[in-house]
């Protein structure tokens, strides 16, 4: 069963990672993702994220059971954040349950891969000089 | 004639001014939608960096524009 949260809300991952615990996983892997002070040689202040939200967590859902189909995984999870962040927030994270570590590495690696990949949410630097970017990832050949 | 809800993000909406905004279009399909918004609005990204959504779910480029479509162009995705 996986389940996508997107809050604009400090990520609080305490009943989502609980619901992973199963008596068959033999293990659990996450992935935070953390608003750094800088990219690319710029000092940035924090990030400001918008989603689409009605899609984004149709095609995060779909990220997660596809997760779930490819892997040898029990349970996949991921929170992302949206609005104004600050160095050092939590703008995302992935859980993921398994019988074996190697299926929840693997799983959690794809799980934030493919997020950013494809899922439209678009994160916007503010950097210390005063200018702001949107940052650009995705694969423009889907 | 079609009456359309566009809702922007990221990029295009700090180009188009707005959030959303409902008009009427003569577009046959969502490529010449997107190609008379980005003239008249002065959208900077090329189509071809864009993916289009219909009413919550992704579409292709030469699907009609339909009566009371909510539509999103997709700037490049940067999550995570």
């Amino acid at each position: 069963m996986s389940a996508f949260l997107l809050t604009d809300q400090p990520i609080d991952t305490t009943a989502f990672a609980h619901a992973l615990r199963r008596d068959e996983a033999g293990g659990y892997c996450s992935f935070e993702g953390w608003v750094r002070n800088h990219s690319d040689g710029q000092d940035v202040l924090g990030l400001d994220y918008q989603a689409y939200r009605p899609l984004a967590e149709a095609e995060a859902l779909a990220v997660l059971r596809e997760a779930e189909t490819r892997f040898e995984i029990i349970a996949a999870s991921a929170i992302h954040r949206f609005g104004s962040l600050a160095i050092g927030d939590m703008a995302v994270w992935i859980g993921v349950s398994a019988a074996h570590r190697d299926g929840a590495f693997l799983a959690c690696r794809f799980v934030i891969d493919e997020l950013k990949r494809r899922v439209p949410i678009w994160k916007r630097e503010r950097y210390a000089d005063g200018h702001s970017e949107w940052i650009a990832c995705h694969d423009t050949e889907l | 004639m079609a009456s359309v809800t566009l809702e922007y993000f990221a990029l295009l909406r700090d180009e188009a001014g707005c959030q959303s905004e409902t008009l009427r279009t003569e577009a046959s399909d969502l490529a010449a939608l997107y190609d008379a918004l980005a003239h008249a609005r002065g959208f900077t990204l090329p189509r071809a960096r864009l993916r289009v959504a219909v009413n919550a779910r992704f579409a292709s480029w030469d699907q009609p524009v339909s009566e009371g479509d909510h539509i999103v162009f997709i700037p490049p995705v940067s999550g995570g």
